[in-house]
């Protein structure tokens, strides 16, 4: 099993509070990992540290992509290096086209390329590449955008930050089957979620609790662990007041 | 036409890129460099007289009573050198129930220190149409002054359009000056998109003065300023008509240490007109940002992308 992803001794706290304490994750090449936890566990804290988002760039331990230690680079030359993040609540820009902002990311640039990105994630480029990415989007179509986006930078590993919030029973099909065609691609998804229907799409999971990770393990084994035990737990994980990130 | 001219009408336009309408026989166009015409193409009922000095050039344009130019005049200013002074002096004639609409392409590539002055005249007679679209291309080391002043004349029932757009490559520095006087039943409409970086030096002045019954004007003012970029918009509409309306509309972004001041003025001196004002100040949010980043562009270019959205 080739390391696409190591993360080692993380440690992260911001505000004289513990947020991520000791965290050691191990990603796969070509595998769909997902990282399962309640509401405040840390899960988007430890994404946004990977990434090197504002904020979360201050933490002990170490990040490794593809080897290389990354804690240094910027948000942008880790992403050239191979990795993105899809955001939990994408955000949004006033008169910037959809079409133009999946160029912006876009491996190739031509209108063939991307209308397909947008037929993959089920809109109507007809409909859609000339809109822009604003508030006039629903949650879901804003979140179906931010995939179309991933798809068309095709990077080699994707975060992605609760990918069922907003959507619907038919969106979310589309979207298991496009993680299915990228696994098929040996790309590699880490998904993070608190929805047992996305740990299902996973082939190894990392359960996350309070800032620590409970157990590690392929998902078969996860599932009722987290169905079981950590669906039902009262336990300590404050949520976050700031909302969704 | 001597190659040279040749050489420099084909590189001018590669950069406006505007290469096909030399190949449109019903497109009007004229070109020139520094202070000499290098090509032009002219349509019936409309009328360029330019006549060339060594320090400016002067450029007369007429559109015949009645004419309508369908397809926009392109009109290509600009100078391939690192420097030097282009200044010119133009009177636009849109003579009654005439229209026609132009669009300037203002090309300094290689700017180090050029300073582009255009002194400018326009009438749009009774009924006439007149749009005027003026589109700067500059490098990227700001090494532009670029001068627009203007004073408008619009007859009763004429309608005036312009539209000033520099959002690519370095703004220089820009000071727009258009004052225009509005008889009854008039339309002016003047739009500026400006994004600047880098130390660039904004200053947009237009005023328009609602002189005649129902006469109507918008000015809409969209500004950029990233880095240590300035820009001061001052617009002022003044009213002193029954049933002329207006409304002064300012947009301002702001990035880093750039600081944008608007000052909307409104003059009203009759009591049937009436005139709004409204300025609204955005921003370019941090996660705008990262998430074009964490797709691979640069904060730079992530930026850029950015403004251009909120200008558009
Ligand atoms: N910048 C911050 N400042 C203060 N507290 C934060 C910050 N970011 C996250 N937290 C806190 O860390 C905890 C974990 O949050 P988060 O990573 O968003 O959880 P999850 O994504 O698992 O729901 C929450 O209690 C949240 O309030
Ligand atoms: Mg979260």
């Amino acid at each position: 099993m080739k390391n696409i992803l190591e993360v080692k001794d993380l440690s992260f706290s911001t505000n004289g509070k513990n947020i991520l304490k000791n965290i050691n994750i191990e990603v796969w090449e070509g595998y769909v990992h997902a990282i399962v936890g309640p509401n405040g566990a840390g899960k988007s804290t430890l994404a946004s540290a990977i990434m090197g988002l504002e904020g979360y760039r201050d933490y002990q331990g170490s990040i490794y992509l593809k080897g290389e230690e990354i804690s240094k680079l910027s948000i942008d030359e880790r992403a050239r290096r191979g990795i993105t993040l899809g955001w939990q609540e994408p955000a949004r820009y006033e008169g910037l086209l959809i079409k133009d902002f999946l160029k912006a990311s876009a491996r190739n640039k031509s209108n063939d390329f991307i209308f397909k990105q947008l037929e993959r994630v089920g809109l109507d480029p007809e409909e859609y590449a000339n809109r822009a990415v604003d508030k006039t989007l629903s949650g879901g179509e804003r979140k179906k955008v931010e995939l179309a986006s991933i798809l068309a930078m095709d990077p080699d590993l994707v975060l992605l930050d609760e990918p069922d919030s907003g959507i619907d029973a038919e969106t979310l099909d589309k979207m298991f089957e496009i993680i299915k065609e990228q696994k098929k691609n040996k790309r590699t998804m880490v998904l993070i979620t608190h929805s047992l229907a996305v740990l299902k799409q996973a082939d190894h999971a990392f359960v996350f609790c309070n800032g620590e990770i409970l157990m590690k393990a392929e998902a078969q084994k996860v599932i009722p662990y987290f169905k079981n035990k950590c669906l039902p737990c009262k336990h300590k994980n404050i949520p976050d007041e700031k909302g969704a990130r | 036409m001597n190659n040279n001219n040749i050489d420099l009408t084909k590189e001018l336009s590669r950069i406006i890129q505007t290469d096909d309408i030399f190949r449109q026989p019903d497109v009007a166009h004229i070109f020139i460099h520094h202070h000499k015409v290098i090509q032009s193409h002219l349509l019936p009922g409309l009328e360029i007289k330019v006549k060339e000095y060594e320090d400016h050039i002067e450029v007369n344009t007429t559109v015949e009573k009645d004419s309508k130019i369908d397809k926009p005049v392109h009109m290509c200013f600009g100078m391939l050198p690192e420097q030097g002074i282009q200044k010119i002096i133009i009177h636009n004639d849109i003579r009654e129930n005439a229209s026609a609409s132009f669009l300037a392409h203002c090309a300094f590539p290689n700017a180090v220190d050029i300073q582009h002055i255009m002194e400018g005249t326009i009438q749009v007679g009774k009924n006439a149409h007149y749009r005027y679209l003026e589109r700067h291309v500059h490098g990227l080391y700001g090494g532009v002054k670029v001068y627009p002043h203007s004073q408008i004349q619009l007859a009763e029932g004429a309608h005036f359009y312009s539209e000033f757009e520099l959002i690519k490559g370095r703004a220089g520095l820009i000071d727009i000056q258009y004052e225009a006087n509005c008889e009854a039943n008039s339309v002016l409409e003047m739009i500026a998109r400006i994004s600047g970086k880098g130390n660039d030096q904004i200053m947009i002045k237009e005023i328009g003065h609602l002189k005649g019954e129902r006469a109507r004007g918008f000015l809409n003012t969209k500004v950029a300023a990233t880095d240590h970029a300035k820009a001061e918009v001052y617009n002022k509409l003044t009213a002193s008509a029954a049933y002329a309306r207006g409304h002064v509309s300012c947009i301002e972004i702001i990035k880093d240490n750039g600081i944008v001041s608007a000052i909307p003025i409104v003059e009203v001196n009759h009591p049937k007109a009436h005139i709004t004002h409204e300025a609204a100040l955005g921003s370019v949010d941090s996660k705008q940002l990262q998430t074009l980043m964490a797709r691979g562009l640069t904060e730079n270019e992530a930026t850029d992308l950015i403004i251009q959205g909120l200008l558009s």
